[in-house]
């Protein structure tokens, strides 16, 4: 750790040779002074001696990827994950900005804990941590929480959520959408009617009645995502959907689309690759919360995604200690890892599948999550002047997933033993390199909190 | 077979070997001297985590005509209601050098996830799993079906199938262990199975199963089953709009008088009524139904001891010879393999 102030803010020069940025053509980059100093030929020319040369040959840069949904369990339950592990993770992933889940212990519901997670950020330097808000006092789903100074806090919070549990009194959401509008804020819902899930394990349908667990249907959550909507119409405000799971879902947020209704929504990696079909094994790694759907889903969520339905991967990365995962499935905690998985399980579902291109990558795990999320230095062109939140992607690695090695503290991943391509070689975060070779760097220094410095500070 | 978790993956062979030595089983314990000394030195653990004390004592009596030395471990009140886990538990069963363990556990999936899990390397059968399967009384269903199918068609029992008999399940289907594991392993042996119940009681995904629903008993009745079967109500499940009332209920797809009276005037002489127990008398059949000649309810207990001394023989007696799945696997639904879509 750096404890010279002007040191800290001294970055080395990064040459990028042939990269093909957003999978076009090959280009250099200069990355100096946490910006996007040059592309292109102006790029050596304007390179000094020291600059450090990285050869890009043969990889994809790509913005640094925003996960709009992330559970880095601190503080509270550090056992499962800390904002220091779970950014480390984020990092490797290939992401430069996660925006960390309300549901700590305390619940992030007032500005002093949002302030603390968005410190432990700032302090460990791999990613961006940006917490998100909860939308009522405890999760309890009574009485809305300060959101007002959670978003003047020095966090600067635009993204609230009682992820996990579902806003499910009506009005409460109204008032929520509506109160948000005052700093520009967005509610993202937890789809889930309570009652139609009560005790639920998984998927309603055929497997749960073979199965005899309590099925999770599909209306649970399209009813909920019905509603809100209409609420979103009503009151004139932007609503951000969670984890989007069925192809019913999918149609009810395409119909409010073309009504022009404020809304945008999330899929995960997971909903996009496994199905219910996984459960037969009874093995808790594959509970979620959505829960993994059908086939038909997975290919709804597909199309949705590529036509823009659905509009962000957000990987609701949900580490557990083992022992909630070695046990009886009913016993189990639901929730998969995701960080490190992510890029290549949307590379396997959407790219080589043709659905989406490299740009239309960079759309949906960088631009537009950090559009969502207002993060003003994220998600942006690879441009001379933009900040130099990058990534270097290797298409053609192929690797076995096999959690052990992961850099998060979960060990639940349902990837684990697949092969899957693409490999995140290097991430840039505010033009400190955090990963190198595929291998965690150092962490970006931190600068030191001015009083009253906004939530980016370069 | 290395264990017997569910009758779904249980394969035609299997299934009939296993009826076949319960047969043998069954003329031991018509001897004097009711007992084998086939697994004698073995241990038999009853891990019981949900109250059951017909199904444990069957288990019991079973392992002990065996020669087996039997430990009862009743989960409730021990441990592991103090939080003790799964894991832990069957490590402590591992480490007593249990070579079967008999669990019964509220959670769907329990024994297939001890079985899997590495934690433990006994043979595992499944005494009955949350709402998920309970093979062994789907076996004793089966012995007992077969023997009254095998006598009326004047042929020995042993090595015979259920091919062209009609077995009708009635009731609470959505939360019955019983109901699943019959539907399979009555499929699997040949017999046309038809299911009655209320809407609500049958499971979202039922289309996809290997029998005819109705909604209708009457209707169901019509159909001329060889055997009915009775699932037990859980009389708490009114509170959570299942239906409205146990007299509702009871009038439209419970066992009463009438329906008895009725299999008499269709001319179903030789209809079996089954009900797995314990019996609500006058709720899902009424006291002269279970009482009446037609009823199989004590020759199902009986019979329950042969099969699972036939289960933990095949299981624990060193013949790991296991015969081949093909038959099974047309029954399994069309699906992604993996659960993962390409």
């Amino acid at each position: 750790m750096t404890t010279n102030t002007s040191e800290s803010t001294h970055y080395p020069e990064y040459l990028i040779r042939g990269a093909s940025i957003l999978g076009g053509a090959k280009q250099d980059l200069l990355v100096r002074g946490g910006i996007i100093a040059a592309v292109g030929p102006a790029a050596a020319e304007d390179a000094s001696e020291g600059a450090v040369t990285l050869e890009a040959d043969g990889l994809v840069a790509l913005p640094g990827m925003v996960d709009l949904h992330t559970h880095l369990r601190e503080p509270g339950r550090e056992d499962a994950e800390t904002v220091e592990t779970g950014s480390r993770a984020a990092a490797l992933g290939g992401f430069t900005a996660v925006h960390a889940m309300a549901n700590s212990s305390p619940v992030a519901d007032t500005a002093g804990v949002v302030e603390q997670v968005y410190r432990l950020g700032l302090a460990s330097g791999w990613v961006e941590v940006r917490p998100v808000g909860a939308v009522t006092v405890g999760l309890g789903g009574e009485r809305l929480a300060e959101l007002g100074a959670m978003a003047e806090s020095r966090a600067s919070v635009r993204v609230f959520s009682d992820d996990g549990i579902c806003v499910s009194d009506p009005v409460l959401m109204r008032r929520a959408l509506e109160y948000v509008k005052a700093f520009d804020g967005v509610i993202a819902q937890h789809a889930q009617e309570p009652r139609l899930t009560e005790g639920a394990q998984m998927n309603e349908g055929e497997v749960s009645a073979v199965l005899g667990l309590t099925g999770w249907p599909a209306v649970a959550e399209e009813s909920i995502i019905a509603r809100d909507v209409l609420l979103a119409q009503h009151v004139g405000s932007r609503l951000h959907v969670c984890h989007v799971s069925t192809a019913g879902s999918v149609e009810i947020i395409r119909w409010a689309k073309a009504r022009g209704i404020d809304v945008t929504a999330e899929v995960t990696p997971h909903h996009l690759l496994l199905t219910d079909e996984l459960v037969r094994s009874y093995d808790p790694v594959y509970k979620v919360n959505p829960p993994l759907r059908t086939s038909d889903d997975v290919h709804a969520l597909r199309a949705a995604l590529a036509d823009g339905t659905i509009d962000v991967v957000g990987t609701d990365h949900a580490p557990h200690p083992s022992e909630h995962k070695e046990c009886e499935w009913a016993q189990a905690a639901m929730g998969m890892t995701g960080l490190e998985t992510a890029l290549s399980v949307v590379q396997h579902t959407m790219v080589e599948t043709g659905l989406l291109d490299w740009e239309g990558f960079a759309r949906v795990t960088s631009t537009t999550p950090a559009r969502i999320g207002r993060l003003e230095h994220q998600g942006r062109p690879l441009a001379a002047g933009e900040p130099a939140n990058l990534i270097l992607v290797d298409p053609a690695a192929r690797w076995t997933v096999d959690p052990s090695t992961m850099a998060t503290k979960g060990r639940n991943s349902p990837f684990r033993g697949l092969e899957l391509p693409g490999s995140v070689r290097a991430t840039f975060y505010g033009g400190h390199p955090t990963v190198l070779d595929g291998r965690l760097a150092t962490p970006r220094p931190a600068a030191p909190i001015a009083e009253g410095a906004q939530a980016w500070n370069t | 077979m290395k264990h017997l978790l569910s009758t779904q993956d249980l394969s035609a062979r299997n299934a009939l070997r296993l009826l076949d030595v319960a047969e043998e089983m069954a003329a031991v314990g018509e001897r004097e001297i009711k007992k084998l000394p086939a697994l004698r030195g073995r241990t038999v653990v009853n891990l019981f985590f949900e109250d059951s004390t017909r199904t444990r004592i069957s288990f019991e009596a079973a392992a002990k005509r065996l020669s087996a030395d039997v430990i009862n471990f009743a989960a409730k009140g021990s441990s592991v209601s103090k939080g003790e886990s799964l894991k832990d538990t069957a490590q402590t069963l591992e480490a007593m050098s249990a070579d079967a363990v008999v669990i019964r556990h509220p959670a769907s999936g329990a024994p297939a996830r001890l079985a899997a899990s590495g934690w433990i390397d006994a043979a595992v059968v499944n005494a009955g799993d949350g709402t998920h399967e309970h093979p062994t009384q789907a076996l004793l269903d089966a012995f007992t079906l077969r023997r009254h199918w095998a006598q009326l068609g004047g042929s020995p029992s042993a090595g015979s199938t259920l091919a062209g008999m009609k077995v009708l399940i009635v009731g609470d289907v959505l939360h019955s262990r019983v109901a699943r594991s019959n539907v399979w392993l009555l499929t699997t042996l040949g017999a046309e199975v038809l299911l009655a119940g209320p809407p609500t009681l049958l499971p979202v995904g039922v289309a996809s199963w290997p029998c005819t629903v109705y909604y209708n008993l009457d209707d169901a009745l019509a159909q001329r089953p060889d055997a009915v079967m009775m699932l037990r109500l859980q009389a708490e499940r009114m509170n959570a709009a299942f239906f409205p009332s146990t007299r509702e209920y009871s009038r439209r797809w419970g066992f009463d008088d009438g329906r008895l009276a009725l299999l008499d005037t269709m001319g179903l002489d030789d209809t079996v009524i089954m009900h797995p127990g314990p019996m609500n008398r006058g709720l899902e059949i009424s006291s002269a139904a279970a009482d009446s000649p037609r009823s199989t309810v004590l020759a199902q207990v009986r019979n329950g001891v042969s099969v699972r001394m036939a289960t933990l023989y095949l299981l624990l007696s060193g013949d790991q010879h296991d015969e081949p799945d093909d038959d099974l696997q047309d029954l399994q639904p069309a699906t992604t393999p993996e659960g993962r879509t390409p």
